[in-house]
């Protein structure tokens, strides 16, 4: 693949802690490689910064893999950047050209409290997860692994379900700071598959319950989070959620 | 200080269940009363912690991240194996065990694989009870593949991303025992030191990375489960935040560090494009099952691949090892593609890249299925469309990973790909229970050096992180514990804790001190740009006493020299790095050290001096059939020799040919 190099003027969110006011600052970089990605155009700003001896921006990321759910940035008014079905650390700089005005803010969504510059504290998701995002199996109780057959149907679209990073761009990219494509996708896994049907009920109304606590909003029906999540996680998994919990509530004592 | 294995007595086979059988119990009312710290929620850390609630333990869990849910074995693609013989293809514990032994190059410790291998088919059933989405056949029973040339299908996977469903059950399983108070979880935590009481692991320093404090922990005991260190090498297959500071910190505390040399280098990567690289990106081994290796016959060959006919095309593995082929094990991949390289027969801009192709799979997968669908005379577009279908079907993520990253089509290029380190088969010595040499300090997964020897096989370890975690250490610390009853928790204000804080506090303060002019991803870099010219794929006496000054250099140079941004009080990832960068450079001294000592070559160890005529690998038995395990004083480290014997097997010369 044929490269180039690039002047870019980025405007990027920055912020201390959660408890002080951020602001925009404005930084020129030079001679970005088209093959870089785009953590690393990152990582060449802040090396400078470094040099410079002031304060270099803050942000989650760990596999740079799209896979760890870590990576973090509103880039253009998009959560993960321009590119369908992609997280921003798999983001590349073939993607803008010379000249380029890039605008780089944290995840914005009230559950989502901004801890520094890009970096936001998620740990909502965590809890949401506690409430019942899981089969109350103990180790060492199992049976044979191939006791029970699955549909193999059923089991790619659980796998489709499971694929979630848990990164929070659904939430990110949802007017109403919803996290329903999150908690449906944990929902849908565990539903579609035998081991999850015990608990079918109360896992979707505890999980629900708990993110109705953590301050996420309303889903709306406007489908940004699924145009937005990096995994493709479908809204269908947020229809059988409200099927599951609707069921909850009609059989709150099951 | 004579290293106790611990192995149980009686047969290989029994061996585990007759440790079962004797070792000690903890009963309900007294587990309550034992707290537990668990550093790293990996496979081995999650499973570890989650399955340790379950017993009524009271446990502390530990990340870096700002979630368990990210710990780098998320990042896992391939598969897992276990010993099921779901395929009645003639698998069995037995070979599973052979099978690591002489991929490890018969350089681990023989017990501990073979309980690896016994314990294998209960992960499996473990995690479909979690709700685990393995890949499955039409009839509804788990599939299987193949994976790193083994001759059965063990593997079980979750299209490419097997890590990341098997770390999501843990999780689950670890959530669950947070809810229900059973496991206390620190996220953004990250281990600074072990506090010692007595002898006795009793506690660890953590800085909470959101404040920058200080926090002091008690535990009865100690689980590290903190990953590998492939990133003393800065370019890695690893994610940016693994680090061996957790183990590292074990080991000046008095735990064995153990073949620090046996690191693991990967055939199949992306190769670097440029100063800017951060990381490496792993292309998984399955591709090794359809694409073929090739680099031009030509020296610096400058046509485009798709340029160059088939009789100037020279597929060395095929040509050098006409058994395995592509298939070949890692290590032994990897070294002859750095081979071609060195001889200046590379591709791409670097030069420093092989082909894997996927046109003959392509055409070949093409005619089956235009067989299949009846079409007679197929036009050859039709074929090569068919076959991109079939190759999309197998590899497809893959395939896209690779066009994000590179911005070229696989299916109509060859891949790109050159070896990168990738896991590390040394770390923390444990015996047969996992216990260090620290008396309640236990390693678990990729930070241990258990069963792998001085090479591990594809999709081992995975099982390792989670055989530990699941159903080893459950047992084992039972043993330990039983004699801890009656000892109350012991307050963090003890002395030893107040020492250890200190200790931590004033490298911080040292670190931030310095005030230099260079970064500290500047020095990481140029350690990793020594460990890989002089510690990497091939090791030479010269190369590694150089890097040994070399390193030192580096390290004063650190100390007086490295600029570290901002404060101590805050989020400061700049500070984190700086303290990993200071424990890879000392690791990265014992690395070299290790090297030098082992004088032969043994699987992800090739030593320049000890090869055959025609350019392998030669082990000598005689001399190095021990662990090496170093031991860290004060005046330097001190090699300490656990002789390997071997019951079941007879080490024998590994050929691929
Ligand atoms: C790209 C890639 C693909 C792979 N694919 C496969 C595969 O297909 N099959 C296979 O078997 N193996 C594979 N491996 C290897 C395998 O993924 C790892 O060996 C394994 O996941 C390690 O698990 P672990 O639990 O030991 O450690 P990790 O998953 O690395 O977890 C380490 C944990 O320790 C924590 N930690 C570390 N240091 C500290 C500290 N100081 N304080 C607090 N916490 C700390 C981290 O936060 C993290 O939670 C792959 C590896 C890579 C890099
Ligand atoms: S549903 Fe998609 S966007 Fe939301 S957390 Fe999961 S992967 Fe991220
Ligand atoms: S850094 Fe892991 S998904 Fe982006």
């Amino acid at each position: 693949m044929e490269h180039y190099n690039m002047n870019l003027t980025l405007k990027v969110w920055r912020q201390k802690n959660a408890n002080t006011k951020g602001s925009f600052e404005t930084f020129e970089v030079k001679d970005i490689s088209s093959e870089m990605s785009f953590l690393e155009m990152f990582d060449v700003l802040n090396e400078r910064l470094v040099n410079e001896g002031k304060d270099p921006i803050t942000f989650d990321h760990d596999c740079r893999e799209g896979i760890c759910g870590a990576c973090s940035m509103y880039v253009d008014g998009r959560a993960h950047g321009p590119w369908q079905k992609n997280t921003v650390c798999q983001l590349h700089m073939r993607a803008y050209k010379d000249g380029d005005t890039i605008v780089v803010e944290p995840w914005r969504a009230n559950s989502f409290p901004v801890i520094k510059d890009l970096m936001v504290d998620r740990s909502a998701f965590d809890r949401i997860i506690e409430a019942g995002g899981f089969v109350s199996t103990n180790t060492g109780n199992a049976a044979d692994a191939n006791a029970l057959p699955i549909e193999r149907e059923k089991s790619e679209a659980a796998f489709d379900a499971a694929a979630c990073i848990g990164c929070g761009a659904c939430v990110a990219a949802c007017p109403n700071g919803s996290a329903m494509l999150f908690v449906s996708a944990k929902v849908s896994q565990l539903a579609l598959l035998p081991q999850g049907n015990p608990e079918r009920k109360i896992r979707a109304r505890n999980m629900v319950e708990q993110m109705d606590k953590e301050g996420f909003g309303n889903c709306g029906n406007i489908h940004n989070c699924e145009a937005e999540c990096p995994k493709g996680i479908s809204v269908e998994n947020i229809a059988r959620l409200n099927k599951e919990f609707l069921s909850a509530s009609f059989f709150p004592e099951v | 200080m004579a290293l106790d294995a611990k192995i149980p007595g009686g047969e290989m086979a029994q061996k585990w269940a007759n440790y079962k059988d004797h070792a000690k119990l903890v009963s309900p009312a007294n587990k309550r009363k034992l707290e537990i710290i668990v550093v790293g929620t990996g496979l081995a850390g999650a499973s570890a912690a989650a399955t340790l609630g379950e017993l009524g333990y009271k446990v502390k869990s530990f990340c870096f991240q700002d979630s368990p849910r990210r710990a780098h074995s998320i990042a896992a693609q391939g598969g897992i194996n276990a010993a099921k013989n779901y395929q009645n293809d003639g698998d069995s514990v037995y070979r599973l065990f052979y099978e690591t032994e002489k991929g490890g190059d018969f350089r681990s410790r023989e017990a501990n694989t073979y309980r690896l291998a016994q314990v294998s088919g209960n992960i499996i059933d473990q995690c479909v009870a979690q709700g685990v989405p393995f890949a499955r056949e039409y009839g509804g029973l788990l599939a299987n593949r193949s994976f790193g040339g083994t001759q059965v299908q063990r593997t079980f996977y979750a299209a490419g991303q097997t890590g990341q469903q098997l770390l999501l059950g843990a999780y689950g399983a670890l959530e669950r025992q947070v809810a229900l108070g059973n496991v206390t979880m620190y996220s953004r935590h990250e281990m600074h030191d072990i506090v010692k009481i007595d002898g006795k692991a009793r506690g660890i320093i953590a800085r909470n990375l959101v404040t920058g404090k200080l926090e002091r922990y008690f535990g009865h005991a100690v689980l590290i489960c903190s990953g590998g260190y492939g990133n003393v090498f800065y370019l890695s297959t690893n994610a940016m935040g693994s680090n061996v500071t957790a183990a590292w910190k074990s080991h000046k505390k008095g735990a064995y560090f153990a073949n620090p040399c046996y690191t693991q280098i990967h055939p199949t990567c992306i190769p670097v494009t440029g100063d800017h690289q951060s990381k490496l990106t792993l292309m998984s081994e399955s591709l090794r099952n359809d694409g073929r290796i090739w680099v031009p016959k030509q020296k610096d060959d400058k046509r485009k691949a798709n340029e160059i006919p088939e009789d100037e095309r020279d597929y060395y593995l095929e040509r050098r090892y006409p058994a395995f082929g592509n298939l070949g094990p890692r290590d032994v991949t990897s070294r002859a593609a750095k081979e071609r390289c060195d001889a200046g027969y590379g591709v791409g801009t670097t030069k420093k890249a092989v082909y894997l192709d996927f046109a003959d799979a392509i055409n070949r997968y093409g005619k089956t299925e235009a067989h299949k669908k009846g079409f007679q005379n197929a036009s050859p577009e039709t074929i090569i469309e068919l076959g991109k279908q079939v190759v999309k079907e197998k590899y497809g993520n893959l395939f896209e990973m690779y066009e994000k990253i590179t911005g070229e089509n696989p299916y109509v290029v060859p891949m790109r790909i050159y070896p990168a380190v990738h896991y590390t088969m040394g770390g923390l010595w444990v015996d047969y229970e996992l216990m260090t040499t620290v008396p309640g300090l236990y390693c678990l997964g990729e930070a241990n050096f258990s069963d792998h020897g001085a090479n591990r096989l594809g999709a081992s370890a995975l099982m390792q992180g989670l055989a530990d975690g699941y159903f080893v250490i459950p047992y084992t610390i039972g043993n330990y514990l039983s004699g801890e009853i009656r000892t109350p928790a012991i307050s963090t204000s003890h002395a030893a804790f107040e020492e250890a804080e200190n200790a931590v506090r004033e490298r911080i303060e040292k670190l931030m001190n310095v005030k230099g002019t260079e970064s500290v991803e500047s020095f990481h870099k140029r350690l990793g740009h020594i460990m890989w010219e002089k510690c990497g794929m091939a090791r030479n006496d010269k190369g590694l006493r150089e890097a040994i000054e070399e390193i030192k250099v580096l390290r004063k140079e650190f100390w007086e020299n490295v600029r570290i941004p901002g404060e101590i009080f805050e989020m400061n990832p700049e500070l984190d790095k700086a303290g990993r960068v200071a424990d890879f450079m000392e690791l990265g001294e014992l690395i070299c050290m290790d090297a030098l000592n082992r004088r032969e070559s043994c699987g992800g160890h090739f030593r320049e001096e000890s090869q055959t005529e025609d350019g392998e690998a030669k082990r000598i038995d005689e001399e190095f059939s021990y662990v090496a395990a170093w031991e860290y004083t004060t005046d330097g480290e001190v090699l300490n020799k656990e002789p390997l014997t071997f019951e079941l097997t007879k080490p024998s010369e590994r050929s691929y040919k």
